[in-house]
């Protein structure tokens, strides 16, 4: 237990009470805030989900793209808050256990609806020819079961150290130009302060393009795994 | 200082391993989630997303009854409007009729009555005729005499055979005209 983990518990209970909140009298014509809830969980499920999966299958696994989405935008973002300033995902447990989600839901999808043809897909790509499964068979096995979940894991969680030791750089080298140096170095503290707050906005980019992109990339595995041909 | 730092980095673990309480305080934040959107927030989402579709659905479905109501009430009201026109066209028709019945009617009753009245004119004209030929008559014969008096110098009047005579000429006169009508005609 430490305070990141703590952390964590703080943005579930905010998952709570905002999706609780906004979902507890759902009027047909939606107001100001309810209508921002919609607007989100209409993203997941229009731009993400149904997009790739279609209505039926989209069906079943919104539930988890949903929460893939929301939690890793809500524990990404926490990373520019200020008195906070580090994200949740900045541990490697979260993005671990989202991307452990992510790589049973795909395997279990393919496996459930198809298992020898999602296997042959998965490791004997049709159009290929037969000698070259000796290369593309054990590439294609890493890719799909080691790589996927790492890479998942490991594009969040740098993202969000990176994320954070640039903006811990700048901020505490204006502080040392500044507060250490004086004189003239003060102006040296200016710039890195400019590049600390313009860093601060591309960290709101990157935290809503991870969370994007972290939920794009389940779904596009799913999708891969109920498709009858490559 | 340089010691400390190379402690504190040997202390720090390696980011790529996770301690088990990170496994854990990421699976319950994840599981507390998951169960939040799965049983709670998305079906609540669904079931609004229903009722709006229902109600929009209702509201066009509202929409075509009451444009067909309107469409059957102006069929209706065209059929009526139609159906007076006809109608009155054949009322037209008809008084048309019926005003020339009329009007021939009067024009025959007219022609009667001009017959009628051109006859009793003509009768009266006869009699009157006849009255005139007979006073005439009278009157001729009476004046003959009297003319015949003046001539011989004396009165015939009291004379019978006189009277006679003058009646037996215009008996004559009067044969003669019948006559020469007859072959006139």
């Amino acid at each position: 237990m430490n305070r990141i983990m703590l952390l964590r518990l703080v943005i579930v209970a905010l998952i709570f009470i905002l999706f609780w909140l906004g979902t507890r009298k759902m009027q047909l014509v939606p107001g100001r805030f309810q209508g921002t809830i919609e607007m989100g969980l209409e993203f997941v499920r229009k731009s993400i989900v149904e997009d790739l999966l279609g209505q039926k299958d989209g069906k079943r696994f919104l539930p988890l793209i949903t929460t893939i989405f929301f939690l890793v935008l809500f524990m990404n973002l926490t990373g520019i808050v200020p008195g906070i300033n580090i994200s949740a995902n900045s541990v490697i447990g979260m993005p671990l256990v989202l991307a452990v989600a992510a790589y049973i839901a795909f395997i279990w999808a393919g496996l459930r609806k198809h298992p020898w043809a999602f296997l042959r897909n998965a490791l004997f790509p049709p159009g290929v020819p037969p000698f070259l499964y000796i290369i593309v068979t054990p590439i294609e096995f890493v890719s799909m079961f080691v790589l996927r979940p790492v890479t998942l894991t490991l594009r969040l969680l740098m993202n969000m150290i990176v994320g954070h030791l640039l903006l811990v750089l700048f901020f505490s080298a204006t502080a040392f130009f500044m507060v250490e140096l004086g004189g003239w170095w003060i102006a040296a503290s200016a710039v890195t302060l400019a590049f600390g707050t313009a860093f601060t906005f591309f960290e709101i980019l990157v935290s809503v393009l991870q969370a994007y992109v972290f939920a794009l990339l389940t779904t596009v595995y799913i999708q891969l795994a109920l498709a009858d041909e490559h | 200082m340089l010691a400390e730092l190379i402690i504190a980095a040997e202390e720090t673990p390696n980011p790529l391993l996770p301690a088990w309480y990170d496994i854990v305080y990421s699976l319950i934040p994840f599981i507390l989630v998951l169960l939040l959107f799965w049983r709670v927030v998305l079906p609540r989402m669904q079931k609004t997303l229903d009722e709006r579709a229902a109600l929009i659905e209702g509201g066009i479905e509202k929409a075509e009854s009451a444009q067909a109501e309107a469409k059957a009430a102006l069929e209706q009201y065209n059929a009526l409007l139609a159906e007076g026109r006809a109608e009155a066209a054949k009322i037209r028709e008809q008084a048309r009729t019926e005003g020339n019945a009329i009007l021939a009617e009067l024009k025959e009753a007219a022609q009667v009555e001009a017959a009628r009245v051109t006859a009793t004119a003509q009768q009266q004209i006869e009699a009157e005729r006849q009255a005139a030929l007979v006073s005439l008559r009278a009157e001729v014969g009476s004046l003959a005499l009297d003319l015949a008096s003046g001539v011989i110098g004396e009165s015939l009047a009291d004379d019978k055979r006189a009277t006679a005579l003058v009646d037996r000429f215009l008996a004559d006169l009067e044969n003669d005209t019948a006559s020469s009508k007859k072959a006139a005609k």
